[in-house]
Order: C-alpha cells, then structure tokens, then sequence
C-alpha cells in the first residue's frame, strides 16, 4: 500500500515508530496529486512548497528526540472556506479571487499545532451554497467513484480528495449536510459535529447559526482522531461551547449490543432510490444482527426542515455576504464612477448565479412586512424540529437512516433545477436547524455501483455514541475499504496537472 | 472646558424663531462613544486621532470568517449609565443584525441592539429656568460605531475617489433614545448639557462633539398649543454642536409652525442643518428609504445580566451632578447658579470642593474666583480644569493672604494670573514680585504727600469738593507704589489732608 493510501491512524503509527519520514508521506501525496488531480481537480490551491517545507522541519524536529503529536506529519487537505494565513482562500468564488488571509483559522491553527501538514484547499460549491460542487466559480470536481457523475457538495473537493487518495484527512464544512452528503456520494466518511464543538473562527460564514466544520476521513478512528483535535472552546468564538477537549478514540467500542437505535420513518419516504433503501435497509439489519434494539419512531415535522432551511439559510448568508463589496479585498470592478456602482457592478460580476438566488431569497425574507411570515416563522419551525429530535432521544440512543436519498447523480442532471437540488438535502438538514451531530458512513453500493451513505444522529455532544455506532458499524463490514476502481488506470489516462 | 460648558447661552435669536401658538415637541438620540480601552468587539485600541487604520484588526475589517467577541467592560459602562439615567437593566437582551451598505461599514452591517435593549423606561431630570423638567429616557442600547470615508477634495459630490479609516470601526457606542418629552431646542441642549454632565460624571466618555464621541439626531414636530396628539415629525441630522442642536431645533420648529399656519402639511422626513446656510435642508429621498432587514445576530450568544452584576456596578456610582448641586446649595450655602454651572463637571465640583476644604471659611468667595477668574483663565487659554497649575490649595492660601491684607483684592488678580501660568505658590509670586501690600502708615503718607504736590490743581478740586479727582489722586498713589498700596488706607490719608 502506497504511503497516500494508509489512514491517518496508521501513517501517524508509522511516522511514530519511524519507518516512514513525513518527508516521503507529504512527497506520496504531493505525487498522488500531480498524478490524477488533472482529473478529479479536487484542489484549487496545492501548497507544495510550504508543505514540503513544513514536512522536513517536523522531520528534524522528530529526529531531535521530540514527542509524536496527535496528527505527527498527516497531509491534511482544508476546504477553501477556511481562513490559511498566507495561502489565498476563495470560497471558490471569483469575488474573493487573490484574498490571501493574514490569519489562520482556529480549526487549522489546531491542527498544525497537533502536527498535521496542511496540502492545500479544496474545491468547494461557491460559499458552501449547493450540493454537488458544480456552482464552484473556478471549476468542477469530479466523483472518484465514476468522472461523469459530481462529488456531492458543497465540500465536493475535500470528500474526492479523500476517496482518491489525494489527501490522508480532510476538513469539510456542514450548513445543511455538505460534509455528510458528499461523503456518502465518495464512499468516506464524514462528521458534523454538535453546533458549537468546533470553533467559527476563520471559517467564512454562509449561515453563521448552521455552519459547523467536520473531519471527513477514510475511516472512522480518524474522524475521531481529527475530531479530538478540532473540537474545543475557544474564546474567538463565542458561539463555541466551554467543555474540557476531549478524546474521542476512546469512543470507539466496537459493541452496540443493547442499543437503543431509532429509525424516524420520515426518513425513508418518497424520492429515495431503491437501491438506497436497498442498502440502507441491509445496514439497519446488520445492525440488529450486531445487537442493537432497532425502534419505530417519528419526527414529525420534518416535511417543514427543508422549507425552513431555505429562510433561515438564505436569510443569513443575504448578511453574511453583504462585505464582499469590492472595497477592501478580493475582486473588484473596474471602471465605476462611485461607490454604490462600484459596489454592485462588483457583486453582480463577482457571484455566481446560486449565491444570488440565495442572497435575493433571504435579502425577500428579512424584508420589511415579511420577516413576521418568513423568518420569524422558520425560527419557530426551527424549535419544533429541535423538540421532535428531543422527543425521538428520549426513547433511544441515537437515529439512522439514509443521508442522502440518491447516489451521486451525473453532472448537469439538477442545475436547471433548484428544487431538485436542494431535495438531495432532505435528510440532512434538519440535523443543523437542531444542532445535533451526525455522520455519514459508508453502508454499500446502490445504483450503478455508486457509494451509499448511512446517516447517524446523535444528542448534542454526544459525539460519543455517534462515533460508537459507526465504529462498530465499520469493524463489522468492509465498504470503506473498497477503493474507487479508477486508480490503476488513471494515471495512464490523465496527465500531470 | 469651554466658556460653553459653564454658561449655557440661550440666543436671543433662538427665542425669537417660536410662534407662540405652536408647541413644540423634541426627541433626542444620542450617540455616545464610550471611552473602554479596546473596541467592543476586539481588542484593537479605541484612541482617536491614530493614523488611519494603524488600530485595525481582521475582527474589525469584517475580514471573511472573523466573528465578534463581546467586550465586558462596554458592557459594564452601558450599565452604569443606564443606571446613572434610572433604567431598568434588562436580565436579557440580545444583539441584531442592521443591514446597510456602505463603504465606512466593512462587513456592511452593524451590530446593534433591535427589539431587546440592555435598558429602558429611565429618565433624566433638567433644570430649566430654575425649575427642573423630567425628560423620559425611552431606550439605551450598545452598538459598534463605522470607520470614516475621507473624500478627495473634501466632499462626496465631485471627489474623484475616497478612502476610508477603520480606526473608529467597533469602537462602542451607547444609543440613548428621549422620549418626546423635551418642548424646546433651549430643553433640549439642557437635556444635552446635563446628559454629557452625567456621563462625564460616570467616566464612561469624553463626550467631544467636536470629535464625534458625542453625536446628536433629533425628531421635532409642532403641533397647535394645547392638543395632545402628536404632529408629523421630522428627523434632523448633521447637528454637529451644542449651539447647532439648538439653532437647528428652533429653525426647524419655526420651519413647521409656518408650513402648518399656512395650512399645508408637514412632511414626514429626514432633514439635515446646513450649517453654512443656517437651515434645515431634506436629504434625498432614495436615503430614507432604507429597510434595515434587522435579524437576531447569529455570531453572538444573548446577553444575560444577573442581579449581582448591576448591584456590583449600582454600587460604583459616584455621587451625579442633579445631586451634587442640592448637596453643595444644602451644605456650603451657594445659591442656585452657582451650584449648577460648578457641578455640571465633576472635575470643576471637585477642585471647588477640594479648595473650600483648604480654605476653610466663606464657600461663596471660592465660588466667586471658580466661577470668575479661574473659568475666564481656562477659557482664554483653552485650558482643561484637569490641567490647571493652581491646586485648589494655592487658591485657598492666596484667599486667606487676602483676608489678612497681606494683598489687595486688586493685587490678587495679578498674583493668580501669575500662579496660572506659571504654577508658583502665592507667597512666592507676591515676594518675587515685591507685590506686599503697603502697611506702614509712614510710607505711604511720604506718598500721599509727594503725590498731593505733584497735582496741586487736583488738590485743589478735591478741596473744593469734586470727588472725581480724589479718585484721580489715589489712582495716581496706586500708581506710584504700583498697587502695593491699600486704597482704604488711600483714600483716608488723603481726606485727612484735603478735607481735615
């Protein structure tokens, strides 16, 4: 096995014992990159330089006798809504084209400061809006699984990199499933964390009360490992939770006998692929078989969360995305005569079709003589949807259903239509509006031999169970360990980028 | 401190703008920047006058992925104001989202406070007139304050470009909302007076208009005398002074009473004082159309103030000006101007206070060199209370040499100029300037008597009874012993011998 294809766990495991340098695992990667990245174009940025770099001083810093940190010398790739001080960070928008951050986000400050070697950014739909990454404003990343078909979104780049061995971890961001559901498109793995584990800071906001930023890894003891990094108070964020850090590896008991695990009816309705529910329905029995007491139950207001996501998300990302103005960074217009003109000729030429549907549907849902109908509305809708997940965790541990009702569709299938696009959310959604965690594993193959994700939901912060039941989940089958058919011959068919 | 902050002038001119069958009904928001050490949401400095953008961080450039962290001391300032103006501090509130764009606002929106503010239901009383008016305090709320645009050539109209200084971006600014309880642009810069004399009291801004610390919008409508509805109300902007909020008020009370007497309409709208043209001018239209799309702010957790908390900062208030002037009428006997116009600064009260204490006798006489030749010092030199030479002490030393005739009133004056400016103890500008009074009976008779020779034909007026040239001839003793002379001791040296 080639050094780019070892889980993080097992790369640090080597790099500890010393038989690999970070050096030749850094190269690996690189090299896997150059190789087929010209094809699946899961990057918009590589930092070759200043990760070769980094690589050899935490070379040197090994050979001098000092201790092997949590993620010693793991390529870890960012997604490129994340704030690197110094590596330009575009959203994959052409508004924020040539914005190099002076700072670093607290989420990559952590993981340098655990060792982790940071390759580059990844392709992303623009400003995290979408779910197939082809509303990417500089270009589109390709499935690993089958090149005509999209990666899932918007944290498309981050789940290829994974599933083409381009990147050891990575980090996605999740408003309303953009870890969870390209991890089920790519076949890896993929967590949201409970809203307020992972500290915002650095993270360019689309709908600051949803975003949440997750591991999305090969197997499920590096989500937990990523996870112990990631997770933690941090004063910048003053959403984020005071809790002692904490590690959860230690979660990771391959034992769900006695179980309470709930399965929320809601979840396996219309529009959902059969060979989905195919899947789906093997994992719940595998599941039984392993112990666990399966249980009926409903959350019933569920058919409101996406309507509710699409006011409460739109209405935040209308403000969140009013700075991008052309006046101090990014792209700006040339030629206006004033301000004002400036301002709008470089926001009409800077976003992309989506991220204006979306600032003209929250700018209509804030406005005045509106915002009782619509947002204030959604909030309330939002408190429902909390109380049934309340309600369905009183009587179990946590719930599993699909994450995404299809496979990766092909590319252009659902661009002409919106709705379309956003039903490929359903399931996941509603996880944000509450706040809970939830993961994405992979649980078989559905149509035409694409990956098929199982969602899990835990209570807030429990993270713990999640983890347990995916863990357990993993150790008793073998679908993360299968491996995109494309490698062998890629190389001869793609050129280096 | 200004002649302007210890005699409000009330203009002639002012008075003259009211049509008597009108009444007039203000309401003032005040912004006021608070003088915490860093930003209210970072942990830039908040000093003025740094070079553009040098007190600048990602948090308060909006860069992308930056979030606000609540400064506590802000908030602590807003509760000691809001308790300072008798509010009820809210247990909860929260912070909104106010979506606008503009190029001095980087993430184009402002954190302010929308439908929960940190107080309300306060008041301020005034004295007006001598009498005093309770003015409701409706809402008082924390927000940031935007960068500032620097237009090329000066105005926006014209400029080729402009740049923009975020230095005062996130600097903290207290919204204090009047109820429209104020009746005249004369109330309404008392309201403004006693409210900057209250917060300077408090510590918690410098309050410079001149700066922009201290920032005033009005609502003013006029209704017919008598009526208790409310007429049509204006919003006026760009009242840059104390003496700009009252002339701007009375232009604009004047402006309505006469459109409604010629029986037309007010409009509803925001105005802004033209202060070149002395007139109120509207702003245009497409500027008051703003739909401020207001939404909870996502990036900060409600603020929830517990009992202890406003107890802890209750008991930090310091003693406030309404107070303090019963107080110094109560125990020193001063009468009611004096007391006011000593207490509107806390700094003046003090040194006032500090110096009686020293002195020891006659409070009114202290009252009389504050008020006197120590504010018309200050004011003509342009110097703060704060930075005067002349400790309360010195003032009291030099008092007590008067009451023991060590120097005349008259020399008195020189000597404290003298002590202004150069800070030297009373004693010793008196012995280096040889300015002792002349006590000795014999030596200022050789005076008397030199001078009585010199001016013969004015003797001899004063023996003839004019009283005009005794004044001449003690002026003229004055004169000779360069002031040093009692003009008591004067004038009886020279009745004796003119008029035995």
């Amino acid at each position: 096995m080639r050094l780019n294809e070892l889980t993080a766990h097992e790369l640090r495991q080597k790099i500890e014992r010393r038989d690999v340098k970070i050096e030749d695992a850094v190269g690996a990667v690189l090299d896997r990159i150059s190789e087929v990245d010209g094809a699946i174009r899961a990057y918009v940025t590589v930092a070759r330089e200043q990760a070769l770099a980094k690589a050899r001083a935490a070379d040197e810093r090994l050979a001098r006798g000092e201790p092997t940190r949590l993620l010693e010398g793991v390529p870890v790739a960012i997604k490129d809504v994340m704030c690197t001080r110094g590596l330009e960070t575009t959203c994959s928008s052409k508004i924020l084209k040539g914005f190099i951050p002076p700072y670093d986000a607290t989420v990559v400050e952590r993981l340098e400061r655990a060792g982790a070697i940071i390759i580059g950014k990844t392709n992303m739909d623009e400003f995290a809006m979408g779910s197939s990454t082809e509303n990417s404003g500089l270009l589109p990343t390709k499935n690993p699984w089958d090149l005509e078909r999209v990666p899932g979104g918007s944290s498309g780049g981050s789940a290829a990199a994974i599933a083409a061995d381009e990147a050891t971890a990575a980090l996605g961001s999740d408003t309303g499933g953009s870890v969870r559901q390209p991890a089920s498109f790519c076949g890896v793995v993929g967590l949201k964390p409970t809203y307020g584990l992972v500290s915002r800071y650095g993270l360019i906001a689309f709908a600051s009360s949803l975003d949440q930023i997750g591991p999305i890894t090969r197997d499920v003891h590096d989500c937990a490992l990523v996870l112990s990094v990631i997770a933690g108070h941090d004063p910048l964020d003053s959403t984020s939770v005071p809790r002692p850090s904490r590690d959860y590896t230690k979660d990771l008991v391959p034992d769900v006998r006695g179980m309470r695990i709930g399965v929320p009816k809601e979840y396996f309705g219309e529009g959902m692929a059969p060979g989905v529910r195919a899947a789906v329905g093997a994992a719940l029995k595998k599941l039984q078989d392993m112990g666990a007491i399966l249980a009926d139950v409903s959350l019933p207001h569920s058919e409101y969360a996406l309507a509710t996501y699409y006011l409460v998300a739109p209405a935040e990302a209308s403000s969140n995305l009013a700075r991008y103005d052309g006046v101090r960074y990014g792209f700006r217009a040339r030629g206006c005569e004033d301000s004002i003109t400036m301002m709008t000729k470089t926001r009409s030429e800077g976003f992309g079709p989506e991220v204006k549907r979306r600032i003209m549907l929250g700018t209509y849902a804030l406005s005045a003589g509106y915002y009782e109908a619509y947002y204030l509305k959604a909030l309330k809708v939002r408190t429902l949807l909390a109380r049934d997940f309340d309600r369905a965790f009183e009587k179990c541990d946590c719930l599993v259903g699909p994450t995404s009702p299809t496979v990766a569709f092909k590319f252009g299938e659902k661009t002409d239509d919106p709705l379309a696009m956003y039903l490929s959310d359903i399931y996941t959604v509603t996880a944000n509006l509450a706040g809970i965690p939830g993961i994405s594993i992979p649980c078989g193959f559905g149509e035409d031999g694409m990956p098929v994700g199982l969602q899990i939901l835990g209570k807030h912060f429990d993270e713990g169970t999640v983890l347990r039941v995916a863990y357990a989940f993993e150790q008793a089958t073998d679908f993360h360990k299968k491996k995109p058919e494309f490698r062998s011959g890629m190389s001869e068919t793609t050129g280096v980028r | 401190m200004s002649r302007a902050t210890l005699q409000p002038e009330v203009t002639e001119a002012a008075r003259e703008l009211e049509h008597p069958e009108f009444e007039t009904v203000i309401g003032l928001e005040v912004h006021v920047e608070l003088s915490t050490d860093s930003k209210i949401f970072c942990g830039c400095s908040t000093r003025f006058d740094a070079p553009p953008n040098s007190h600048t961080c990602p948090v308060c450039l909006g860069l992308p992925g930056v979030l606000p962290v609540l400064n506590r001391k802000a908030v602590e300032y807003a509760i000691l104001t809001a308790l300072a103006l008798n509010c009820d501090i809210a247990s909860f509130s929260k912070f909104d989202r106010k979506n606008y764009f503009y190029p001095d606002l980087p993430k184009n929106y402002q954190i302010s406070q929308y439908d929960l503010p940190l107080a309300t239901g306060g008041y301020i009383d005034v004295p007006v007139d001598g009498d005093t008016r309770r003015v409701r305090v409706k809402r008082v709320h924390l927000e940031e304050d935007a960068g500032k645009s620097l237009h090329e050539g000066g105005t926006i109209t014209g400029s080729s470009f402009s740049l923009e200084d975020y230095n005062r971006t996130g600097v903290p600014l207290l919204e204090i909302v009047s109820e429209p309880d104020i009746r005249s642009p004369q109330e309404a810069y008392a309201y403004l007076s006693m409210l900057r004399s209250i917060l300077r009291y408090l510590g918690v801004s410098d309050c410079k208009m001149e700066e922009g610390s201290l920032r005033c919008d009005a609502n003013i409508s006029v209704r017919p005398k008598g009526s208790s509805a409310f007429g049509t109300q204006t919003e006026l902007k760009n009242l840059n002074s104390f003496r700009a909020v009252e002339k701007g008020l009375a232009y604009e009370a004047k402006r309505q009473a006469e459109v409604l007497a010629r029986g037309e309409k007010v409009v509803r709208e925001t105005r802004h004082w033209d202060e070149a043209r002395q007139m109120t001018v509207p702003l245009r239209g497409k500027e008051q159309a703003h739909d401020y799309r207001y939404f909870p702010e996502p990036d900060l957790v409600p603020l929830e103030i517990d009992e202890s908390w406003v107890d802890d900062i209750r008991r930090a208030l310091p003693e406030l000006p309404g107070a303090r002037r019963e107080r110094l009428i109560r125990e020193y006997g001063l009468p009611e101007y004096d007391a006011a116009l000593i207490t509107e600064s806390r700094d003046l009260a003090d040194y006032f206070e500090d110096a009686v204490a020293h002195y020891g006798a006659d409070a009114k006489a202290v009252s009389n060199w504050v008020m006197g030749e120590l504010a018309r010092l200050m004011n003509a030199t342009g110097t703060d209370i704060r930075d005067v030479r002349v400790s309360p002490e010195a003032l009291a030393a030099m008092l007590k040499m008067m009451d023991k005739g060590v120097i005349s009133g008259k020399i008195a004056k020189a000597v404290f100029e003298e002590m202004f400016t150069t800070g030297k103890p009373p004693d010793q500008v008196v012995a280096e300037r040889g300015l002792v009074q002349i006590t000795d009976e014999g030596e200022l008779a050789k005076v008397v008597d030199e001078v009585i020779a010199e001016n013969q034909p004015v003797a001899d007026e004063v023996r003839a009874g004019k009283d005009k040239a005794m004044t001449f001839l003690v002026g003229q003793v004055m004169k000779k012993t360069r002031g040093r002379a009692n003009p008591q001791a004067v004038n009886r040296l020279l009745r004796d011998r003119l008029r035995p």
